[in-house]
């Protein structure tokens, strides 16, 4: 153990390998399929909610029973931006993440209280409030009939938000990429190994002197804004919110997301939207009214089984073709297979 | 105000039945079931069944859901919740919401989306008049059957054998291996009580909480906070967790109805805030 580079080792996590270019090269491919912009968009705002969730779950340990609080609280805050204040997108956007860091420090520290099963209690009780007092809230939310005449701006002044979803799917992946650009790096600083090491062990981390509750509060935070920059796309987009954006179908529904993908490598949430949005219509195709059975079905195989199996294929097909690579051009580049843990 | 005192004495002495399953599973094996109302569905459906086609009187239906669920919660978890018990609770809860999707898509499935309604015999309904207060009929019954069930349950875990080693098991799961206790089976039983009781709990309160495919879901939460604020280390906890939920719940509704749905998770969050370890629980 002793000769290990510990920084080096560290700096060449962070380093870009092929398969991460090759998958954001094939994500903005996708914009040259304008007939599937609309799904698309719909996937790159899903990968976007779970990427959030990835970074609680995944990283920070918070198994999470009602993350749709914050898409939600997102979805109708740049709606309502969008009505009474200005239609400027990206004004919404950072109207949206404003409020939902607040409300998501504001929960961190309920959700720091006491163990699992207390966290399960709050997270869940705070979506159901927060879905209650939308449906309550009739004359500013629309209650049932959802949040309707949102008219948004142009993006940036310039592009308009057209019906096939093309400013619309450029700009759901942009802000993806972009913001999955700061988890990336914020998940590879020192702060992001704290959060590895109190998922580990709480107790150990804050021997080692890391403060346990307040990185937990920031990496809270920092989700709830993820979230609800997620929600206030999906109002900017799709124009209209419905009660649905906090109902416990849609915690639920990310965290397979997360769990199909496979928690704490950032590309879990990404990988597991495309995957979860495929399976979704080809089940719904299958029986419209009770494709969430199989949803069940998965999950409890899923568990069964070991959900770290897809991961795990993922990492030995990526070594596979790095190794075949390497044996084909002859260059042994110095420590490359270390992969991720 | 007395027939608003004894409302939510029945509605939280139904919630007591349908959650103790769960709190004790959850204190006996740290496993998080949030399946626990599926069960409950389970015991209200068969209720439903039974009266409505096959004509079976709902005194003795009673028994017989107990019975069912019970089984329904022994064959699961030899089979499948066995596997579970050692994993972490991501995996548990993940695992537990599936079975839920599974059973609420199931039994829309079978049985249709909307409501189901149970017929009470004639003896059941109406009101008495007792001091000048009006009590329903069947929310008396509640009473009496969920007390009588409490001090039953109160009288198995403290005074007889079973009780004893239940209690060793909560306690420190490895002693009481050493001391030659069979876990396992102890686990078994408990967890075919617990989904018979909540099983029962879902037949007697399908005419007072409702019953449709959603149920596990729409009273999950329930569970979660008569589990979290009463603790898993005993069975009052839980009990006196139920019973303020419940005269909270129904005062709230009487009250304040504007603020209705507002009042259980305040209750929750102030608790909370108050208690972190839960209202009635040690500290550990």
């Amino acid at each position: 153990m002793s000769n290990v580079n510990v920084p080096h080792l560290l700096l060449s996590r962070h380093r870009w390998r092929w398969p991460e270019i090759a998958f954001w090269l094939a994500a903005f491919a996708c914009l040259l399929m304008p007939s599937k912009h609309l799904i698309l968009n719909e996937i790159a705002i899903l990968a976007l909610f779970a990427l959030s969730l990835d970074l609680i779950l995944g990283y920070a340990g918070i198994v999470s029973l009602g993350h749709a609080a914050f898409l939600g609280a997102g979805a109708y805050i740049a709606g309502l931006f969008a009505i009474h204040v200005n239609g400027d997108p990206l004004l919404g956007l950072l109207a949206a993440a404003a409020a939902c860091g607040v409300l998501g420090f504001i929960t961190s520290f309920l959700v720091l209280r006491g163990s699992d099963l207390t966290r399960l209690m709050i997270t869940l009780g705070v979506a159901l409030l927060l879905g209650e007092i939308a449906n309550r809230a009739a004359w500013l939310t629309g209650g049932a009939d959802g949040l309707q005449g949102i008219t948004m701006g142009r993006l940036l002044g310039l592009f308009e938000f057209d019906l096939y979803g093309r400013t619309s799917f450029t700009y759901s992946l942009v802000v993806l990429f972009v913001l999955f650009l700061l988890a990336r790096r914020l998940i590879h600083s020192p702060f992001g190994h704290s959060l590895t090491a109190i998922r580990d062990n709480p107790l150990r981390a804050a021997a080692v002197g890391i403060p346990v509750k307040r990185r937990l509060i920031a990496i809270y935070t920092f989700a709830a804004i993820y979230a609800g920059i997620a929600g206030a796309l999906l109002t900017q987009t799709t124009q209209f919110v419905g009660l649905d954006v906090l109902s416990f179908q849609r915690s639920a529904d990310v965290m397979l997301v997360v769990i199909i993908g496979g928690a704490g490598y950032l590309y879990g949430g990404l990988i597991g939207a495309l995957g979860f949005k495929f399976l979704q219509d080809w089940l719904s195709a299958l029986t419209p009214q009770y494709w969430h059975f199989w949803i069940g079905l998965i999950l409890v195989a899923l568990v069964l089984i070991g959900r770290d199996r897809p991961r795990r294929l993922l990492h030995s097909v990526q070594k596979y073709v790095t190794n075949r690579w390497q044996s084909l051009t002859g260059s042994k580049a110095a420590g490359s297979s270390t992969g991720g843990a | 105000m007395v027939t608003l005192l004894f409302d939510g004495l029945a509605y939280g002495m139904l919630l007591f039945v349908l959650a103790c399953g769960l709190s004790v599973t959850l204190g006996l094996m740290n496993f998080i079931n949030l399946a626990h109302g599926a069960f409950a569905m389970a015991g209200g459906y068969i209720t439903v069944v039974l009266t409505s086609r096959a004509g079976v009187p709902f005194l003795a239906a009673l028994p017989i859901a107990f019975l069912a669920s019970a089984a329904l919660g022994l064959l699961f978890e030899r089979t499948l919740y066995v596997h579970m018990y050692d994993k972490s609770h991501l995996d548990q809860v993940l695992f537990s919401i599936g079975l839920v999707f599974m059973a609420v898509a199931a039994i829309d499935y079978v049985m249709g989306s909307q409501q189901q309604f149970i017929t009470l015999p004639d003896y059941l309904q109406g009101r008495l008049d007792i001091a000048g207060a009006g009590i329903g009929r069947y929310r008396l019954f509640i009473v009496v059957l969920c007390g009588v069930l409490a001090a039953l349950l109160q009288w198995i875990l403290v005074s007889t054998r079973f009780g004893s080693r239940l209690r060793a098991a909560v306690d420190d799961q490895r002693v009481a291996r050493g001391l030659g206790i069979n876990v396992g089976a102890i686990f078994a039983l408990t967890f075919a009580a617990g989904s018979g009781l909540a099983g029962l709990g879902g037949a007697l309160g399908a005419e007072i909480l409702g019953l449709d495919p959603n149920f596990p879901l729409k009273f999950m939460i329930y569970f979660l906070i008569v589990v979290t604020v009463g603790g898993t280390s005993s069975i009052t906890g839980p009990f006196l967790a139920s019973l303020l939920l419940g005269i909270a719940d129904v005062a709230g509704k009487y009250y304040i109805p504007a603020l209705e749905p507002f009042i259980i998770y305040t209750l929750m969050i102030v608790v909370l805030i108050l208690r972190p370890q839960g209202l009635f629980a040690r500290a550990r």
